[in-house]
């Protein structure tokens, strides 16, 4: 991206990612201007247990902010903001004295809190903070996290209740590192990434001292909560010295964000190796009964804090994966729509991915993969157009949930990530959802999100409106399906559901 | 029994021979498994390595079976595939030029569009994937039919239907149009195919710098020209746009 559209100033956002660290400067129109990347080390000490190191992770991170820097051939003056988000729920603790990690971070993958989970529930089970925090007793989260590194690091407690040990997410550690670490580096995090860690009260967002109390985690370690669009304090050293750092948010709030979802009601959902839902609920925060988690969307400065719900798929590009390197059905992920674009339907075969179980809104542990509806007549084509559908059949179920749960019907689908490039996908989304499928120009709506939060906090933009205007729709998918066939595929569909549960008899 | 060429069957054992191994072979075991003098043996792995058929290991002067077999029975590039690849670079070309854009491919006697990205001004759009363009008139059409010699046989046995009064369907004349398109890199379609509408395209290659595509912005004729002429910069961003979808797809810098 040579051309001259890149006069200053810019918004340089940094996103610190699972696999990899990314930073992208933007232009006002929001259009990308450079970007540099690095992948960093997954790290498995056993089955189930995903560590990242630290460390390595700060490193990279001023190495692409550099990369990106120097593509983009301007200056730390050109820069107006810095943006932040970040992979969730990713652990760390380090000590405040010498900026070291006193552990590798657990990343949010990582299960090894499963029992402690179980054992947290009591005899109330997994639900036990979900009034107050709006999920579930899981592993992913970062409460427990905190707890088993202060249970099995030795002497770390006590370094702990000394005031020595700070905790944060990712977006914690960047920003400390990056307002001067041990020299002055200040310690917060933003609501969104507060509200990931099963301690922080959603209705008041401060942590919450009930929950504390319970999993035995001293206050000394936490960050502060703050926006997640506002001056937490300006980079100290490296190229962007001086500059203000205004913005924190989730990866997937991020995209909700940059999606430009600022109204009740409007969704997005990104299709990656799996896939993530968040539906705009407004300024209250919405209860779920039907297996959806309650979490903080955005809070911009002072204003009030707007709330979302969200759904995940475990399984959507990580099926098409699958068909390629286990089946050995396609050679690129890309040819499963040329496959699948063989035939005209799914000659009745339902694929029903519940590799580990069944996610939103079902969360049966005991349910594994099922093919169901063969017959002879089922060719690879036919269950290469069951793939798809089955990423199509599970986002209409979270979004029947979000509807039950808002009582909010969903207008259209704004949609990103690597799937998106799918036109079948898509096309068969529109029809299952009875709702446009609307693609945004910019694919990177993560990194986006954040550089649109930081740029509201310096006044770079004036207000959500110019955001919103800057928003640009590349492709929009409408329903062509008739109602009677899209009932009858869903009911089938729903069948094929109901054949996974039980597999399992024993969770041992 | 037919005479046939010597060297030709002598590289195909070869090739046998290397493909029937786990392992990789030295100059000495090919010859004497071949029963051939050392110095033939290596003049034909010599050419068969040219042509990107064999490999030889740097550090053990060993011989192994090149990439080029596998891209000769994979050569088909798949369009989602390249849709995919040119997903970031045609949503960039919108943006700049603020004008639609499309990828299209060859497919039987005319084009067919892969990727079509909207014009962003918010205004009501239908996505156009799947629909198909002719060959003789539209900017995507002649980039093909100058780049690929598929579409070019196509483009001239079929009958060239004159759409507007600009449409050329002179074979003479559209054949001068095609060196003009090749010695230029690009091709334009100023109101010969619809009327009030313009178009620019580039080609797109892939790694053995074959045409396996064409990008194109499009858009009401005003917009696309300035007095007249086709906008420099729009063509510009067009051949920028086709080149770095080129270099995903592997082919070199040109």
């Amino acid at each position: 991206m040579t051309d001259a559209h890149t006069t200053g100033p810019f918004i340089a956002a940094i996103d610190q990612g699972t696999t990899s660290s990314r930073c992208i400067v933007f232009d006002k129109d929001g259009r990308i201007v450079s970007v540099d990347q690095k992948e960093h080390e997954q790290i498995f000490p056993k089955p189930g247990w995903v560590e990242h190191n630290a460390t390595e992770i700060w490193e990279n991170v001023q190495e692409v902010v550099a990369g990106a820097i120097v593509k983009a051939g301007i200056t730390a003056a050109d820069v107006k903001a810095i943006g932040i988000t970040n992979q969730r729920e990713t652990t760390l603790l380090w000590d405040k004295n010498t900026g070291e990690p006193v552990h590798n971070a657990l990343v949010w993958q990582d299960t090894r809190t499963d029992a402690l989970c179980k054992e947290l529930g009591r005899n109330v089970g997994q639900d036990r903070f979900r009034r107050e925090t709006g999920l579930p007793l899981a592993s992913y989260f970062a409460g427990p996290k905190v707890r088993w590194l202060l249970d099995n690091v030795e002497g770390l407690r006590e370094r702990a209740e000394r005031g020595d040990i700070l905790f944060g997410t990712m977006d914690s550690w960047v920003i400390w590192n990056l307002t001067g670490g041990t020299d002055g580096g200040v310690h917060v995090t933003d609501v969104t990434n507060a509200s990931r860690t099963l301690l922080m009260n959603l209705h008041e967002m401060q942590w919450d001292e009930r929950i504390l109390h319970s999993m035995e985690i001293p206050a000394a370690v936490l960050p502060e909560i703050r926006s997640s669009a506002e001056v937490y304090g300006n980079a100290k050293g490296g190229v962007l010295d001086g500059v203000p750092v205004a913005s924190a948010l989730g990866d997937q709030q991020a995209a909700l964000f940059g999606q430009t979802c600022f109204s009740e009601g409007e969704a997005k959902s990104t299709y990656g190796t799996g896939t993530f839902m968040l539906m705009n609920t407004g300024e209250t925060p919405v209860n779920s009964y039907n297996g959806l988690l309650t979490t903080v969307g955005y809070r911009i400065g002072d204003q009030k804090p707007v709330y979302a719900l969200e759904g995940s798929i475990a399984v959507t590009g990580s099926l098409v994966q699958w068909m390629r390197d286990q089946m050995g059905l396609i050679k690129s992920a890309a040819e499963i729509e040329t496959l699948a674009l063989s035939v005209e339907d799914n000659g009745g075969a339902y694929f029903v991915p519940a590799f580990s179980g069944l996610f939103a809104p079902y969360w049966r542990s005991d349910a594994r993969g099922v093919i169901a509806g063969l017959t002879r007549y089922v060719t690879k084509a036919h269950i290469a157009r069951a793939v798809l559908e089955a990423t199509a059949w599970q986002t209409r179920e979270i979004t029947d949930a979000m509807t039950k749960d808002s009582g909010v019907e969903l207008t259209a689908l704004k949609v990103d990530g690597g799937m998106t490039s799918n036109n079948l996908l898509m096309q068969t989304l529109a029809d299952f959802l009875d709702a446009p499928v609307v693609r945004p120009m910019v694919a990177e709506t993560t990194c986006l999100g954040a550089a649109y939060a930081a740029g509201l906090a310096v006044g770079f933009w004036p207000d959500t409106d110019a955001l919103r205007a800057n928003w640009r729709r590349a492709a929009e998918w409408t329903p062509r399906m008739d109602a009677d066939t899209r009932d009858r595929e869903y009911k089938s569909w729903l069948k094929a559901v109901e054949r996974t549960m039980g597999w399992i008899e024993d969770e041992e | 029994m037919a005479k046939n060429i010597q060297s030709l069957e002598r590289a195909a054992a070869m090739l046998r021979l290397l493909a029937g191994g786990e392992r990789r072979l030295g100059l000495s075991d090919i010859a004497s498994s071949l029963g051939l003098a050392k110095g033939t043996a290596h003049g034909i792995l010599r050419t068969l390595q040219h042509e990107g058929f064999v490999e030889q290991d740097a550090a053990s002067g060993r011989y192994q079976l090149g990439a080029e077999l596998l891209r000769l029975g994979n050569s088909y590039l798949d369009v989602h595939e390249l849709r995919a690849r040119a997903l970031v670079w045609t949503d960039d070309l919108a943006r700049s030029s603020g004008e639609s854009t499309h990828l299209g491919v060859l497919h039987q006697q005319g084009v067919l569009i892969v990727h079509h990205v909207f014009r962003p001004d918010d205004s009501r759009q239908v996505l156009e994937v799947g629909a198909m363009q002719p060959l003789h008139s539209t900017a995507l059409g002649k980039v093909l039919s100058a780049y690929d010699p598929v579409a070019h046989t196509e483009a001239l046995e079929a009958e060239r239907q004159p759409f507007t009064p600009r449409t050329v369907t002179d074979a003479q004349e559209f054949e001068a149009m095609l060196d003009l398109i090749r010695a230029r890199g690009w091709a334009a379609d100023v109101e010969e195919t619809w009327e009030g509408v313009a178009a620019v395209a580039a080609p797109i290659h892939d790694r053995r710098r074959m045409p396996v595509g064409a990008v194109a912005v499009t858009g009401a004729v005003e917009r696309v020209c300035a007095d007249g002429e086709l906008r420099p910069e729009l063509i510009a961003a067009v051949r920028d746009c086709a080149r770095a979808v080129s270099r995903d797809l592997g082919a070199g810098r040109f």
